[in-house]
Order: C-alpha cells, then sequence, then structure tokens
C-alpha cells in the first residue's frame, strides 16, 4: 500500500483537539479551539499577531499545558500521558519545525550530527547507516553532500532552514507542526522551501499544522484553513473556500489586505 | 601523630555524616550524580576537595592510605593530600598499591588490579558528561530521569567525521548497569575497561560541582560507541623505557631539545615493583651506588 492509499483508508482522525483554551492570568492565549486532523492533511492556522496561534501550537505540541480542553493523538489523551511517553512521542512521530532554525538545530554540531540527532536518541548505533540517512536527508532538502561536515552556523538562512527540516524529518514522523517556517526568508528562498515542503508532505503522507500570517503559504500547502482573532477561531473551512469567499470580516479584511504585486 | 586541634581526618563528624549519606545513596543508585553540601576545604578547587571529602568521610584509624597523582605517588598533589590525611587523621601511609586499603586517585587507576576490601576515591572536576552539550543543568537532569541520551552519541558522532576516529582519548563517557551515562572523570580511556566488574568500591567525588557518584563493586560499566566502530582503549605504541612493560598506561617525556624523548609508565609503582623484580626497560640506569 502506498503512503497515499493509507492516508485515504483511515476515517479515524490522527489528532482529536476538544474546547482546547489556555489564558495567560486574565488574557485570554486561545479560546476553545476544536478541530479534527487526518492523516495526510495540511492545516493551516492563520491570524495577526497575538491572535493566540503560537500559543495554540504549542500547546498542541505539549510544550505549554493548557488550562482546559482534550487533545488525542491516535485516541491517546496526550495531556493525560506521563512526560517520558510525550518526549518519546516528540521524537518519534511528531516533529516541530521552529520559526527561527537557530532554535531548531545544535549550532555548534555538523550538519551531518543535526540530522542524525535523531536517529541516535531512538537507539541508531550504527555510524555508517547514521552518516548514510543524513547524506540522503541533506540530499533530499537540496543541500550539496559535501557540507555535511560544516556546521549549520556557516549555513545561509534558507539551507539552515531546511537542515532543520531535514532534522525533523528523518525518523518519518507522521505529524510535523511548523511556526513560521518562512519567516525572515527572502521570496525566492521561501518559494524553493514551499515547493520543497510541498513535495515532502506529499510523498511522505505527512499530516502538517502549520501556523503562518502570510497567507500565499497557507494557499500553497494548507488543505484546510483555520482564522484566529484574539484567541478565537473565527473561521474554518477548505482553503480554497475560505480566501476566495471569506464570510467573517475579520476574514474579509485578512484578505483583502494582503498587497497585489 | 595526629594534630589534636582537628577532629579526624579534619572534618567534623556531622558532615562526615552527611558525605557518608550522600555516598551509600550514590552507592544505591550507581553512576547517579548525588548533590551534597560540599564544605571549604583547606586547598583550592581543582587539587581534589571532592575527593578528599570523600576521602574525609570514609577513613578510620585502620585504614592505609595512597594517593596518585597522575599514576604518580610523588607529584605534588599526591604528596600533599597525603600529608594531610597523615596529619589529619594520623593514619598509615603506603605507595604500594597492594598495601592500601584506601586509595584517592587523580586520573589514574592502578595498573596492579584492585582487590575486594579496597576503596578507590576519584577526583571529579566537571561530574555532568551532557554538560559542554547541553549547558542547562534542569535539562541534564531531565536527561538523566528520562534516559535521553541520543545527545552523547552525537559527541562521538562529531569525533568519527572530524576525525575518522573517536577521539575522545580520557572522560570517556560510559554507561552504568545499562542505565545511567556517568563520566568516569578524566582518566584515560586506556582505564575504561578496568571501572567494569572491579571488586573494590569506586567512589567519585566533585568538591566544586557538589556531586559523589559511586560504582559498587562488580557494577558492569560500558564504554559508549557505534557498532562499526567500537571502543578501544588505547596507549602509546611503545614499552616502558624504564621497566619494559608492554601492557600499563606510557607518558611521554621530553627528554632534551634534540627531539628525544622516553616513554614511561604513568603508575609510579607499577614500575618501582617491575624494576625490584629485575626488568630492565631500554633507559633504565641505576643509580651509581654512594661512595664509602
Amino acid at each position: 500500500m502506498t503512503v497515499m492509499e493509507r492516508v485515504v483508508a483511515t476515517d479515524q482522525p490522527l489528532l482529536k483537539v476538544e474546547g482546547l483554551t489556555k489564558r495567560y492570568g486574565a488574557r485570554i492565549g486561545c479560546a476553545d479551539v476544536s478541530f479534527d486532523l487526518f492523516p495526510g492533511e495540511v492545516l493551516g492556522i492563520v491570524g495577526e499577531s497575538g491572535s493566540g496561534k503560537s500559543t495554540l501550537l504549542s500547546c498542541l505540541a505539549g510544550q505549554q499545558r493548557p488550562d482546559l480542553g482534550r487533545v488525542a493523538y491516535e485516541g491517546r489523551d496526550v495531556l493525560a500521558m506521563g512526560e517520558t511517553e510525550r518526549r518519546r512521542l516528540s521524537r518519534t512521530d511528531w516533529a516541530y519545525v521552529h520559526q527561527n532554525p537557530r532554535d531548531g538545530l545544535r549550532m555548534g554540531v555538523s550538519a551531518g550530527g543535526n540530522v542524525g540527532e535523531r536517529l541516535m536518541a531512538v537507539g541508531a548505533r550504527h555510524y555508517g547507516q547514521i552518516r548514510g540517512k543524513a547524506a540522503d536527508w541533506l540530499g533530499r532538502v537540496e543541500i550539496a553532500v559535501d557540507r555535511i561536515d560544516d556546521r549549520p552556523s556557516a549555513f545561509s538562512g534558507g539551507m539552515q532552514q531546511r537542515l532543520q527540516i531535514a532534522r525533523n524529518l528523518v525518523t518519518q514522523p507522521r505529524l510535523v507542526f511548523m511556526d513560521e517556517p518562512t519567516g525572515g526568508l527572502d521570496v525566492s528562498v521561501q518559494a524553493r522551501l514551499l515547493d520543497l515542503l510541498r513535495g515532502l508532505v506529499r510523498d511522505l503522507g505527512l499530516s502538517v499544522i502549520i501556523v503562518t500570517h502570510d497567507l500565499a503559504v497557507v494557499r500553497l500547502l494548507a488543505h484546510r484553513l483555520m482564522v484566529m482573532k484574539s484567541g478565537y477561531v473565527v473561521e474554518q473551512g477548505l482553503t480554497d473556500q475560505v480566501l476566495d469567499d471569506p464570510q467573517h470580516a475579520y476574514t474579509q479584511l485578512l484578505v483583502s489586505s494582503v498587497l497585489q504585486v | 601523630m595526629t594534630d589534636e586541634a582537628y577532629n579526624f581526618a579534619y572534618l567534623d563528624e556531622q558532615t562526615k555524616a552527611m558525605i557518608r549519606r550522600a555516598i551509600l545513596k550514590g552507592i544505591a543508585v550507581p553512576g547517579y550524580q548525588v548533590p551534597f553540601a560540599s564544605r571549604e576545604m583547606p586547598m583550592p578547587y581543582g587539587w581534589g576537595t571532592g575527593g578528599v571529602q570523600v576521602t574525609a568521610a570514609c577513613l578510620v584509624p585502620e585504614d592505609r592510605l595512597k594517593v596518585i597523582d597522575q599514576g604518580a605517588d610523588d607529584t605534588t598533589n599526591a604528596v600533599s593530600i597525603r600529608k594531610f590525611f597523615a596529619r589529619t587523621a594520623g593514619v598509615a601511609t603506603t605507595e604500594r598499591t597492594v598495601e592500601a586499603t584506601m586509595i584517592q586517585t587523580r586520573h589514574r587507576i592502578p595498573e596492579v588490579p584492585m582487590k575486594a576490601g579496597q576503596i578507590l576515591v576519584f577526583q571529579v572536576p566537571i561530574p555532568e558528561p551532557l554538560r559542554f552539550l547541553e549547558p542547562r543543568e534542569a535539562e541534564t537532569r531531565k536527561m538523566h530521569e528520562l534516559e535521553e541520551y541520543g545527545l552523547m552519541h552525537v559527541k562521538l558522532y562529531e569525533d568519527i567525521a572530524r576525525h575518522g576516529q573517536i577521539a575522545t582519548s580520557y572522560a570517556y563517557p560510559v554507561k552504568v548497569e545499562g542505565r545511567y551515562v556517568m563520566d568516569p572523570s578524566p582518566i584515560p580511556k586506556f582505564d575504561n575497561p578496568k571501572l567494569s566488574c572491579s571488586p573494590a568500591i569506586q567512589l567519585f567525588g566533585a568538591g566544586r560541582e557538589q556531586r559523589i557518584y559511586a560504582l559498587p563493586p562488580w557494577t558492569k560499566v560500558e564504554s559508549l560507541d557505534f557498532d562499526d566502530h567500537p571502543f578501544k582503549a588505547t596507549k602509546a605504541a611503545h614499552d616502558c623505557d624504564l621497566c619494559a612493560a608492554g601492557d600499563s598506561y606510557l607518558d611521554e617525556v621530553i627528554i632534551d631539545d634534540q627531539g628525544g624523548r622516553m616513554f614511561v609508565c604513568s603508575d609510579t609503582d607499577f614500575c618501582a615493583g617491575r624494576r625490584a623484580k629485575g626488568h630492565k626497560g631500554r633507559l633504565w640506569a641505576p643509580e651509581p651506588e654512594a661512595a664509602e
């Protein structure tokens, strides 16, 4: 069975979120967020700065504890899991791509070591195989294999971001969280990165939750879209539907604010 | 003769009891770093304040103490610690490994195999093997708790990627009984195999970092490695120039400004013992007899 067939064959959501709420004191981080994410599906979360997108993502990825609500991964309650189990999950089945590659990479360790770290963390103990896999993944994210022993500090911003993606995908996760993966990159580098991501998502059948304020990114990548404002989800639906026929006043504002060149 | 101004072995009894509790906990959880309230000692940090406190807490009047500094009995660190305990505890001292009941060591394990009943105390500068990979103490503790040791192999990976082999030659990380990853103190990796299944008790004290950890007798200790780059205990490819030993750890000594050098056993007691038995190395010349 190919990846896509396996993806299509299921009607069980990979991630089920119900009534997720996180407050910072009296202020709302995000409130009453519910959605299902199916295998192979890419969900975009858009909204202006401070709308609660990043709070939501870090609650989902287990970096922050929500005050209310339920998160179930493959039917297992993530919030009730012990820390050992949750950290194992985040090393194997999950991946997290940070906006700033410096947060997601070890800058003092070579590119090969960065990609190999997750493999070694789950028990790989054969140097030749680890290196082979690292070289393979560098190729997949279009980094020349002769850069394998260079440190990320010698890489450009776009290369660092691609390296971070390789490092996250090497253990073949099923669910990837991305926080503004194209932030801080110039448009031509962005376009290449998006192209690459789109290919990887399709080939590996990844489920992705991608947070961004860039509507072009979600237009290209996301199947479904959630629009957030002041911590609440104001509109959700298929990406094209939401972007072409926005219903909520805020979404209309958001869509009409995009500069046309 | 004990200096009466001091309690036996310098430290007061409450402090020794506190250190013994930490040692017992360390023995019960091999390889786990137990925090303890390290005291100021009358010597600078880096001179073995941790080891001295562990030794003080374990000494009894019947003990015979040996102190090693990089294998040698006659260097500053070894001489001053030996004198310190001779004065404050009045215990017998020795340079012979086989006669000692308690051995404090800086960065070596004696060549003569340890026996049951002996205690080997290591001086440790930095007890946390993950420190240079992960600077946050809270995070390294969590990693020990959850056995997240992938990072340790990243260090070895980097070694091979850069040098073609595992270039770490001292303070080589080990895994204790399949659980805790431990820094064996900066002993050469040549000594790593001696840590495993030793009949002696091995205690590690880090004074500045306030940690004690321990290996009870017969504890299994494995050096970390890769399947295709197995651990190798390395030494200089020479024989000792004084006692001709081919299997002991050697120091390289520059002997002139013409590029001349010699290799000698770092374990002075082992080397002298072999010479007394008549083994002669390439450069061994007995001291001329004093003229009558």
